[in-house]
């Protein structure tokens, strides 16, 4: 039962984070179908930026939150000025190319400025622990949990309610229809990109916090892959589900059978996903017989 | 010869099946056989080294542009295929103890079939859904051999060492002639890897990989089998990829997962997009291009050491950037790569002083 509880928790954080970094991929997806591989990337881009900001720097709390996310922003949009925008139009090879050429980029230019050593960041969230149905669960995880559901939550009523949010949906559904409408695509573009910069901030912060600021944090990046398929590539409550499927899936293996083949397991999960449901649980199925 | 001022017109169907249309690729041909037996002569065991490595790397991207360039069909699992390759032919070389060239065949046999069932994905997905769906055996194959379970593979020493290189009573000598006898063996190799996946695409085999590419919807209504299409572009790729990993293998004698992960997957990709992809010419440049890359970043940082000081202590930093950086840089300024570019160049000159 107690470890039960604890895979329980343990899962559903890091489900929270999986699923806020594949918030971020999501949206891109939608708005640009673009496959974005260096979603670990803006994790680990984030995760430093906050860390110049309140520990190099020594802000406040509150203001390196701010800086980080008018950071991610800037490199949400420049990203997509500057180096997705002439790529409209290129097969999908060319497009999933150059994101990986910008992953490398990313690490490299965090490595350049910040070496490989793992940085210290005095922990946010509370390190405490509580006693849940004779589990110990640290406080954080929790809290990382309430975080991520707070944040998907504003997330969600941002698409539903807000102006900018139904213009994202439109153009996700049809550009040219939303173009007809007074919708600026090149704006959205750009804010899809801005919004998945700052999902993957708040998520690398996270992750960051309950682990350490390190060159790993982009490694969790690649588990996107088999959240978003899993959800569907263009859901959003899809991410929620499938990183919460994953997170525990992981968390279970690692627990119950071998910690080594929960690295692998998501990746299993893929594959037969892909072979007996391609377009995920929550996913738009865009049949084409051949 | 069927060039003309206003380009390349073919006026027989043998012309057009001919692999080399102009005077001008004979020379070519003529230049390229010349560098190729020079190359021994001049170079240090340094360079030698090097050489060796883009050999094989052109065998690896010859074989991924077959299936990526000409096919369509995107993949992320070359490392693992590679990995299949090597071991495979070094567990059947030395430890079942047949012939080196007999082990070498069957492993590149063994990696078609494995690249065939991880094709199968492919029969259903395109695009992107296919990329992810390699990236996910890249992961797991890369997971199988790093967990090695019941030391099957490397007896628990997680590394295998290779005996050096011997086959039909030739053996590959010492430290003094080891490069350049390699060289010849992988010299050879690599000129017949590349004379068959041209002579592929004068096939009707090879031309309906590239109606698949092109549309395949269409494809199918000519009646070209796209399951039989895309698996043996699978089948005949890997096969290629197979005898590439089998190469690195006996070349650097020791065989461990570091060599296969999802960095040299990438890196065999970024060869075939830098070079031109859907060209083999343009694969060899690739490989040529980004195994020189690191090295003459490596040299430049040595010289500039003094200089400038961070190119040095930044090193792996500088080449991973770089990298990137190249990659980004010919998609968004020449998607066709190497290939493309030298067409170019050869244009400017051939209209010279008009523009077009």
């Amino acid at each position: 039962m107690s470890t039960l509880v604890a895979v329980l928790a343990y899962g559903l954080a890091d489900g929270a984070i999986l699923a806020l970094a594949a918030l971020g991929f999501v949206l891109i997806y939608k708005a640009t179908s673009v496959i974005n591989f260096a979603q670990g990337e803006f994790l680990l881009v984030g995760a430093y930026m906050f860390y110049t900001a309140f520990v190099v720097m020594g802000l406040p709390l509150l203001a390196a939150v701010v800086v980080g996310v008018v950071v991610a922003t800037i490199i949400g949009v420049l990203v997509e000025r500057l180096i997705l925008r002439p790529m409209i139009g290129e097969s999908p090879i060319s497009i999933i190319m150059v994101t990986i050429g910008l992953s490398s980029l990313l690490r490299a230019v965090v490595q350049m400025f910040y070496g490989t050593s793992p940085k210290s960041m005095p922990k946010i969230l509370p390190t405490g622990s509580v006693n849940i149905l004779g589990a110990t669960v640290p406080l954080n995880r929790l809290l990382v949990i309430l975080v991520a559901a707070v944040v998907l939550t504003a997330f969600t009523i941002f698409f539903r309610r807000s102006r900018h949010g139904i213009a994202m949906r439109a153009v996700a559904d049809d550009q040219q229809a939303a173009m007809t409408m007074g919708i600026s695509v090149r704006r959205i573009f750009a804010m899809a990109w801005a919004l998945a910069g700052v999902s993957a901030l708040i998520a690398g912060v996270l992750l960051a916090d309950i682990s350490a600021v390190d060159q790993n944090l982009a490694a969790f990046g690649l588990l996107v892959f088999p959240v978003v398929i899993l959800g569907g590539l263009d859901s959003v409550p899809g991410t929620i589900v499938g990183g919460i499927i994953i997170g525990l899936l992981k968390q279970a293996t690692a627990s119950y059978w071998d910690p080594g083949l929960a690295t692998v397991i998501p990746y299993v999960v893929l594959v037969l996903i892909l072979l007996v449901k391609p377009y995920g649980l929550f996913g738009e199925t865009r049949i084409e017989r051949v | 010869m069927a060039m003309t001022a206003t380009g390349v017109h073919h006026r027989s169907y043998t012309s057009e099946l001919r692999l080399r249309a102009t005077r001008a690729e004979y020379v070519r041909l003529a230049l390229m056989g010349v560098l190729l037996v020079v190359v021994p002569f001049v170079l240090d065991n340094y360079w030698m080294s090097i050489a060796n490595t883009i050999l094989i790397a052109i065998i690896g991207a010859v074989g991924l542009n077959i299936l990526v360039g000409y096919t369509g069909q995107i993949s992320l699992g070359q490392g693992g295929f590679l990995a299949v390759g090597a071991y495979t032919s070094v567990i059947l070389s030395d430890r079942m103890g047949l012939p080196t060239p007999l082990a070498i065949a069957l492993a590149v046999v063994m990696t078609a079939v494995v690249g065939t069932f991880f094709g199968l994905p492919g029969l259903r997905l395109k695009g992107l859904y296919l990329a992810i769906a390699t990236l996910a055996s890249q992961q797991i194959i890369e997971f199988l051999i790093r967990r090695d379970y019941g030391d099957f593979l490397t007896g628990g020493l997680g590394y295998i060492n290779v005996e050096r290189l011997g086959f039909l009573g030739f053996q590959v000598g010492g430290r003094d002639v080891f490069e350049r006898q390699w060289y010849v063996i992988l010299a050879v190799l690599a000129v017949l890897s590349v004379v068959a996946a041209r002579n592929i695409f004068r096939t009707g085999l090879g031309r309906s990989f590239m109606a698949v590419r092109d549309q395949d919807i269409a494809a199918e209504a000519i009646g070209v089998n796209l399951t039989r299409a895309k698996l043996t572009a699978f089948a005949v790729s890997s096969g290629f990829v197979g005898l590439a990993g089998a190469l690195t293998a006996h070349y650097s004698e020791v065989v461990s997962w570091e060599k296969f992960t999802l960095e040299v997957s990438i890196l065999y990709l970024a060869m075939i997009i830098v070079g031109g992809l859907g060209s083999i010419a343009g694969a060899v440049y690739g490989a040529i291009f980004m195994t020189l890359l690191p090295v003459v970043i490596r040299n430049v940082a040595n010289a500039l050491e003094s200089v400038v000081p961070f190119l040095g202590s930044q090193l792996p930093a500088v080449q991973n950037a770089t990298f990137g950086l190249v990659i980004i840089l010919f998609l968004i300024i020449e998607p066709r790569g190497l290939n493309r570019l030298w067409e170019r160049i050869k244009e400017y000159f051939r209209f010279w002083p008009f523009r077009y």
